[in-house]
Formats: C-alpha cells, sequence, structure tokens
C-alpha cells in the first residue's frame, strides 16, 4: 500500500482508497474466505500403556467444516465452549496448520506456515480476541501496539506526520476520541471496553478483508458490550468487512450476525439466516441451547415445567466421539439410524439456505423409525 | 416474611487512610426466610464485596468501617454478625451461611477425594459424629445435587465443571445453612448446564427451605430466577423491587440501561445502544449520583447531592425502593 492510499483512507468520509488489496475493496456479497471440509484433530501423547498399540488417539476438534464469509456480511459461530469454534477461528487465520480439508483465500488455497507468506496472509485477514486484558502488551503504550501494527503491515506511510495521521485515523474509527488522549496511555489505564476497542484498531491497522472475532464481547461489562457489537456492525458496513464472530451466546448473534451456524462436538449441525435458525430452529440442538438461554418473560415460578428429556447430560469426550450423531446420547428424538450414520446437511424447506445436520428432516429415516 | 439477614448501613473500604477506596457504601438490605435475591451489578460494583463483607471473609487491606449485619437464627435471637468472636464465627459459618463461589473448577482441592473434602466440614463442625454417619450424609447430599453417589472416591479433575459445580453447592448445603451465598456460580459454565444447575437449586430451595443471595452480572438470569432483585452501581443499591417489575419497570436510568443491554431471543429484533461510557473508578466516583456522568436523564441536583435510597411515589411504590433524583422518595429505607 502506497502512502497516497493512506492519504486516501485518511480523508474526511472514509472514502475507498484506490486500488491494491484492502479496505473497502470489493462488492457486498463478495466471497473472501471459504472454509471447505475443514478439519483439526490434536494428537493425544501416548501413556506408557498405549506405547506398544497400534492405535493412534486424537482429539476430533473439528471435522467437515464448512463455511463462506463475504464482504459486508457476519456470520456467527455458535457452540458451547469445548465445541471446537475457537479451533475454527484459529484455523482460519493458519495459526494451526489444518489436518484435512481447504481454505480459500478468494477462491485460491492457502497453506501459510509462517513468514512472508504468513504476513501477507495476516494483513487480509485479522483476528480478535476474547481478552483484552491479555492481547495487549502492559508494558507498551497504546501508539506501539498500533504503530506496530500499520509498520509490519506497510500501512505507516512515509513520514511521521504520515504515521500520526494513520494513528488518529485508527482511535477515530473506534471512536475513542480525541486520540491524543488515549495514544499516549499503557492498556492499565484504559477500561475493558476501551481495550476492546484498541484491540480493534490494531486489527484494522493491516487494512484487512476480513475479522476473526472469537468471543469479542464476553470478558467485557455488560452494560458496555453492546457499544463493541455496534461498533463492529458499523465497521463492517463502513469499510465492508467479512466478520466471523464467534460466541456462545446466540441471543447476540441473533442481533448481530445476517447468517448464523451451530456448531456442536467439532461438528456444523445447523446453519442459515440468523432470524430464521433462532426463531424456528431445526436441530434438537439447537433448540435446547435456544430453551436453555435466559429468558425475562419466564418468570421464576415455572422454571422446571417441561424440563424433562431435553437432552440435559454433557458434551461427548472428542477423543472417541460417539458414532454417527454425535448428539444422538443426549438427543430425545434420536432414532435407531442416528447411532449409525452421520446425518448428512438436509434442506429444511422453510426458508432458502436453511439446513440441519438431521436425520429427521429425512422422509426415508422418519418413516423407518415409525415402523 | 420474616427476615433472615438484615443488612443496615453497611460500609467497606480497601485500605486506609486518605487513599482508602469505599467498596460498598452504605447498603441496606434485608434477605426474607425463602426467597431468592438477585444482586445485580457491573464489575466494580461492589457487590462480591459485600458478599464477602457480611460473612467476614474479606481479606486485607479490606475492612468492614460501619454498619450491622443482623442474622435471625431460627430458634435463637437475632445477633450482630460483624460482632462475633472468632469462636462464634466458626460455628457462624458454613452452619447458618454457606457460600458457593465464583469459579467452581478452583474451589475444590485437587489432590483430594469428594468424599474427603464433603466429610471434612462435618468433621470440623460435629467432631462427635461417627465416620459412619458422616460418609452416609456425604451421600445423601451427592444424591441431593444430582450425582451418583458412587462418585464420591472421584477427585475434582475426574468430573466435569457442571459436575464440579454441583459438588460445590452439595459441599455449601450440607449443613443444612439458613442462607446460601452464590457467587457467579455459573459463570464458567455453559448454558444448557446452567439452566439445570439453576432448576435443581430452585427446587432444593422449596424443599429444604434456605434463602439465596445469588449474586450475577447477567440480569436477565437474575429476572427469570429470583424473587426480587437488587442493582448495585459504584459501591451503591441504586434500584431494589421485585424480579418482575424491575423487568417490566424498572425506575432508575441505570436499571432501565442494563436492560436493555441484552439483546432478546424473542420477540421483534430492535436497535440496542447499551450504555455509554465505562463503569466509574471506584477511586475517582463522581460527586452526586455517581451514575450522572453516563445517565440520559440527569439534570442539575445529580451532580452535586446522593440521591437516597427510598420508598418511590408510584402506586406500587411499598414494595420496591429507589436512588434516584426522578423519582423523589417518601421515605427513606433504613
Amino acid at each position: 500500500m502506497t502512502t497516497q492510499d493512506v492519504k486516501a483512507s485518511n480523508s474526511p468520509g472514509f472514502s475507498v482508497p484506490s486500488g491494491g488489496p484492502g479496505i473497502g475493496v470489493g462488492t457486498v456479497g463478495e466471497v473472501v474466505l471459504e472454509a471447505i471440509g475443514l478439519t483439526k484433530h490434536f494428537p493425544v501423547r501416548r501413556g506408557l500403556r498405549q506405547l506398544l498399540s497400534r492405535e493412534r488417539t486424537a482429539v476430533h476438534a473439528v471435522d467437515d467444516v464448512h463455511l463462506t464469509l463475504r464482504r459486508g456480511r457476519v456470520v456467527a459461530l455458535v457452540g458451547e465452549s469445548g465445541s471446537g469454534k475457537s479451533t475454527v477461528a484459529r484455523l482460519l487465520a493458519q495459526l494451526y496448520p489444518r489436518t484435512d480439508g481447504d481454505i480459500q483465500l478468494h477462491g485460491e488455497t492457502t497453506k501459510v506456515k509462517g513468514g512472508k507468506a504468513f504476513r501477507s496472509y495476516a494483513a487480509r485477514v485479522q483476528m480478535i480476541f476474547q481478552d483484552p486484558f491479555a492481547s495487549l502488551n502492559p508494558v507498551h503504550t497504546i501508539r506501539y501496539h498500533l504503530t506496530r501494527a500499520l509498520k509490519i503491515h506497510h500501512n505507516a506511510g512515509k513520514s511521521e506526520a504520515d504515521l500520526e495521521n494513520a494513528l488518529n485515523e485508527l482511535l477515530t474509527r473506534v471512536s475513542l476520541t480525541p486520540p491524543e488522549r488515549y495514544l499516549d496511555k499503557f492498556p492499565h489505564e484504559l477500561s475493558g471496553g476501551q481495550r476492546q476497542r484498541v484491540a480493534i484498531a490494531r486489527a484494522l491497522g493491516a487494512q484487512p478483508e476480513a475479522l476473526l472475532a472469537d468471543e469479542p464481547v464476553s470478558m467485557l461489562d455488560v452494560s458496555i458490550r453492546l457499544g463493541v457489537l455496534n461498533l463492529l456492525r458499523d465497521l463492517k458496513e463502513r469499510l465492508n468487512l467479512a466478520i466471523l464472530y464467534i460466541t456462545h451466546d446466540i441471543a447476540s448473534a441473533r442481533y448481530f450476525a445476517d447468517e448464523t451456524l451451530v456448531m456442536y462436538a467439532g461438528r456444523m449441525v445447523e446453519g442459515g439466516d440468523s432470524e430464521t435458525v433462532t426463531q424456528t430452529p431445526a436441530h434438537p440442538y439447537t433448540r435446547l441451547l435456544i430453551d436453555s438461554a435466559p429468558d425475562p418473560d419466564r418468570l421464576a415460578g415455572d422454571v422446571d415445567a417441561a424440563e424433562e428429556d431435553r437432552g440435559n447430560g454433557e458434551p461427548p469426550s472428542l477423543i472417541r466421539p460417539p458414532s454417527g450423531c454425535r448428539f444422538h446420547p443426549r438427543c430425545p428424538m434420536a432414532m435407531s439410524r442416528c447411532s449409525v450414520d452421520l446425518p448428512i446437511r438436509l434442506e429444511i424447506g422453510d426458508k432458502p439456505g436453511h439446513w440441519a445436520a438431521c436425520w429427521l428432516y429425512d422422509e426415508a429415516t422418519v418413516k423407518e423409525a415409525a415402523k | 416474611m420474616e427476615p433472615v439477614l438484615e443488612i443496615r448501613n453497611l460500609n467497606v473500604e480497601y485500605g486506609l487512610g486518605d487513599k482508602a477506596v469505599r467498596a460498598v457504601r452504605d447498603v441496606n438490605l434485608t434477605l426474607h426466610k425463602g426467597e431468592v435475591l438477585g444482586l445485580a451489578g457491573e464489575s466494580g460494583s461492589g457487590k462480591s464485596t459485600l458478599a464477602y463483607g457480611l460473612t467476614r471473609l474479606l481479606a486485607p487491606p479490606g475492612v468492614i468501617t460501619g454498619g450491622e449485619v443482623i442474622y435471625h437464627p431460627e430458634k435463637s435471637d437475632p445477633y450482630d454478625v460483624l460482632g462475633l468472636s472468632d469462636k462464634a464465627l466458626r460455628a457462624f459459618r458454613w452452619a447458618e451461611t454457606a457460600i458457593v463461589f465464583q469459579g467452581a473448577m478452583n474451589s475444590l482441592n485437587p489432590v483430594h477425594k469428594i468424599s474427603t473434602q464433603l466429610t471434612d466440614v462435618l468433621k470440623a463442625h460435629d467432631p462427635k459424629m461417627s465416620e459412619h454417619s458422616r460418609n452416609a450424609r456425604a451421600r445423601e447430599m451427592l444424591k441431593l445435587v444430582g450425582i451418583s453417589p458412587d462418585r464420591m472416591d472421584a477427585y475434582p479433575h475426574q468430573l466435569s465443571g457442571g459436575m464440579r459445580q454441583r459438588v460445590m453447592i452439595g459441599m455449601a448445603l450440607i449443613l443444612q445453612p439458613q442462607v446460601v451465598i452464590m457467587d457467579e456460580p455459573t459463570t464458567a459454565l455453559d448454558v444448557v448446564m446452567q439452566r439445570q444447575i439453576l432448576g435443581q437449586l430452585i427446587e432444593l430451595r422449596e424443599r429444604l427451605g434456605f434463602s439465596v443471595i445469588f449474586i450475577t452480572h447477567d440480569l436477565s438470569l437474575l429476572v427469570e430466577f429470583s424473587n426480587r432483585i437488587a442493582i448495585m452501581y459504584g459501591g451503591r443499591i441504586v434500584e431494589e423491587a421485585p424480579a418482575g417489575t424491575i423487568y417490566r419497570d424498572a425506575l432508575h436510568p441505570y436499571s432501565k440501561g442494563l436492560l436493555s443491554s441484552f439483546p432478546a431471543l424473542r420477540g421483534p429484533r430492535r436497535e440496542l445502544a447499551g450504555i455509554p461510557g465505562s463503569p466509574p473508578d471506584l477511586a475517582g466516583m463522581p460527586s452526586g449520583c455517581s451514575f450522572h456522568p453516563r445517565c440520559p436523564k440527569a439534570f442539575e441536583p445529580c451532580s452535586t447531592h446522593i440521591p437516597v435510597l427510598g420508598r418511590p411515589g408510584t402506586p406500587d411504590g411499598a414494595a420496591r425502593s429507589v436512588a434516584c433524583w426522578l423519582h423523589p422518595t417518601e421515605q427513606p429505607v433504613g
């Protein structure tokens, strides 16, 4: 990126820089990043007892994940802890090598291990971490953090003044104004929300096309979470970013994301437009998740109504995941086929693009079970 | 309803002299028999300090600088917890008031079996009890919280997070206390597990008749699970009312802001704003009402005068209290 581009993006109204990859290029809906059959198994260290056996065990953290990030769209990945949602983000950021499957950036297979290739990948795909208390270096100022991001990705311009402009611009974008007040502060002098804004500004310093936000608000105080989510939405619209929003809070996915994908025990179980997935969930696990979310309208008193048989219990071990559908040991509607065959993605048919990996939506299987 | 625990003008500070930070300021609160009292607030609002203060668990430099905590035992006369001798305090803790701490993962001793940790409490409080009856009681407790008694000899790492949290709850209830304080009991757990454990807790409360002080930052959870809610901001209680009243008709602008900080899962999708600004720093508290710099409705008295918690002039004013100049109070609480 040249100095001119930096200047262009610094001009009032955040106009689109001309030429080259980076912020603001491309049209809404253009595919930026695509995961095809993404799989990650973490090998388990063998103990003495297993030393002689041939069996190699692994944690099946992520299996066969498909997802597409498009410009100007937010995709939410919802799941409980241990479902593999953070592993997906780290795979997409190329922080882990994948076991199988493909990651395509603008349709091209990418596999980077480090060095220059990783940097140029990171310039286009940036990650925001959960804990802004841990992701900023406590002994450096905000200026240092942002300058580093700008310099590494060659967005700092040629002169001191360019750098200063770019720094001010970044802080203004994340609504930390006036920028002079924040630039020379240390992370401990800022509140959690302000720190997360700095982390977002740092990610924007690379002028990325896609942001991978791994639980960006779950460590923040309740009253400022929405502020950060609204900021991300605003940035998405202005800078035409593709955002992957990872969360365990399905209500915030409904609020923030265009598309919602639900993960259970390393596999995607349901996906579709956020409103459809949250209002008419198809997969029994999604239903359980939605029924379990706190609901102020259900006042104290009728707490245990219909509490029985909704799939209580816990997620399975991922070292030896259950055969067939991974949810079948907990599923109140499990049929005999569920424990044998892995369910395929089946269209629900109520809204285009709404699918669930569940045999309940396969007519032949349901008929068979009814007999 | 009979009161079990009355907190009167409690003040807690961290540090001494001029540099002291006032974490809890003039708090008045009453816990009644058999109720679940929710205590909501953001980090730094003093909700955990309040809980530790009233059980005298505060570690230095925390100091209780004033107030009373009146406990009403089942059979004898009420007394002030803050005035108890060390010996009396040892007997009071756990047997009368038990506490479930935030991270269940870290509250159990990793090198001892569950059975040892459960029976240890009984040994300390009732040395005459036989080993056989101690074990029987521990088994009974595990069954009560939904863990199969044959897990008695498991070590904490062999249990899942949800099971460990259940063990903690069972342990808190083993001496049948009247008051159980839960400090963010389910934050580390998944929503599915959270609902199961809270549902079970409510059921146990109905069966055993204890009262609960439930501390969390998740207001939507409190509205569903508690009878009454007190909302804290900057070390003070700013509003207290029955759960349904807070949800439908909150008076304090902070309570309203907090309620509209949670995106809804049902109903129409609407634009939410949260609360502008960030929570105050306890060391440099704003003058007057501590919420006024973030308050959309602040007017003249807010920045200079501290509003007192009192009964508002609304028709349902008798059952609730609020500390806000928008709702002049008719009679202060406490």
